[in-house]
């Protein structure tokens, strides 16, 4: 480990890791770049894929953006986009959970579908893109319908949870959930023009008072509308921000309040709850 | 009484994006939404001066009244 942080020392530009130094260690200490971006990061280095992050997010804000989890539950419109970000953003571990393989009416939105792709996994899509777009992060790929009976499984570690489902009822499992395991949930909705995003913490009970009525309902406004290419990547983004906020403990996040995107008027406004 | 209602998302479509409105004293929320003809399992939050009610809630001269429609899709 020593001989690894020496190493990454000896040839960093400045406080910054530049990337054939973070490939070579990888290779030439049998590490994964992920071990390897861990011991560059406690050793108050950035690598280099980062530097754009850094007025934004300090070097201890990666690391704790790294050693994190996150569960992105449902990898459709939302799931795919936000995927996308918090592996770039650089979440060291990401599960993403989905029953589904892709199908035609997913290319009009959903960011890893392609016509090769059809037939295949989503959470295989995923994997495969991650590994391409930043080899540092680790993506569990879980292809299976999140219950509340095997939630507690799938979400064991996660840090936070992504709620990009499009039931319901489901949405409603995963908060309860969530909320018996202490992890905080960022929700995400999306409906034709329209969509919302709001954070719920442990002991809060957001979900259930958002979808308090009408009982029992399963669909919402997208049953009539569909979604459209920019409706998911406009709410994905948002989850996105809340998920960073609560890994690096800065801002204020959507707890107790949702917020309402109407991106046919551009208007957005916040409700309480 | 002058109560101010506004629509939002679907709820727009073929009806108005906020208008004051007039009822007689004692009308519920309930009244508003036939009159307009919400359909009572599309609606996702209803809010009297930003705090949440329910249909039966009463109206009272100068609030503003806030539909939402259902929104669940990912």
């Amino acid at each position: 480990m020593q001989e690894v942080r020496s190493f990454l020392l000896k040839h960093a530009e400045g406080d910054i890791l530049p990337s054939r130094h973070h490939v070579f260690a990888s290779t030439h200490f049998g590490l994964s770049m992920g071990q390897v971006e861990r011991i560059a990061l406690e050793s108050g280095l950035l690598p280099s894929r980062y530097q754009r992050n850094r007025n934004t997010i300090s070097i201890t804000q990666q690391l704790r953006i790294f050693r994190g989890t996150v569960a992105v539950v449902g990898c459709g419109g939302l799931g795919g986009y936000v995927i996308e970000l918090l592996a770039r953003l650089g979440v060291g571990r990401l599960i993403a959970v989905d029953p589904d393989v892709f199908e035609e009416h997913n290319l009009n939105r959903q960011l890893y579908s392609t016509p090769a792709m059809l037939g295949r996994p989503k959470v295989e899509a995923a994997y495969l893109r991650v590994k391409e777009i930043n080899p540092a992060v680790t993506l569990v790929p879980v292809k299976c319908a999140f219950s509340k009976t095997n939630g507690f499984d799938i979400l064991e570690g996660a840090d936070v949870v992504v709620d990009a489902l499009d039931s319901i009822p489901v949405r409603l499992e995963l908060s309860d959930v969530c909320n018996d395991m202490n992890a905080p949930l960022v929700h995400g909705a999306i409906g034709g023009w329209f969509g919302q995003v709001a954070t719920q913490f442990p002991g809060e009970d957001t979900l259930r008072r958002i979808y308090n009525r009408p009982a029992g309902a399963n669909k919402g406004v997208e049953k009539s509308l569909g979604n459209p290419s920019f409706t998911p990547a406009v709410i994905a983004s948002l989850q996105s921000a809340e998920v960073c906020k609560i890994l690096t403990g800065q801002g204020q996040t959507l707890s107790r309040r949702k917020l309402h995107i109407n991106l046919l008027d551009m208007e957005s406004i916040e409700l309480p709850y | 009484m002058k109560v101010k209602v506004k629509l939002f998302a679907t709820f727009r479509d073929g009806r108005f994006n906020e208008e004051v409105r007039d009822y007689s004293p004692g009308t519920n929320v309930k009244f508003v939404l036939e009159e307009l003809n919400i359909p009572m399992d599309e609606i996702g939050a209803i809010l009297i001066n930003h705090r949440h009610v329910e249909e039966d809630h009463a109206l009272q001269d100068g609030d503003n009244l806030s539909i939402f429609p259902l929104v669940g899709g990912g």
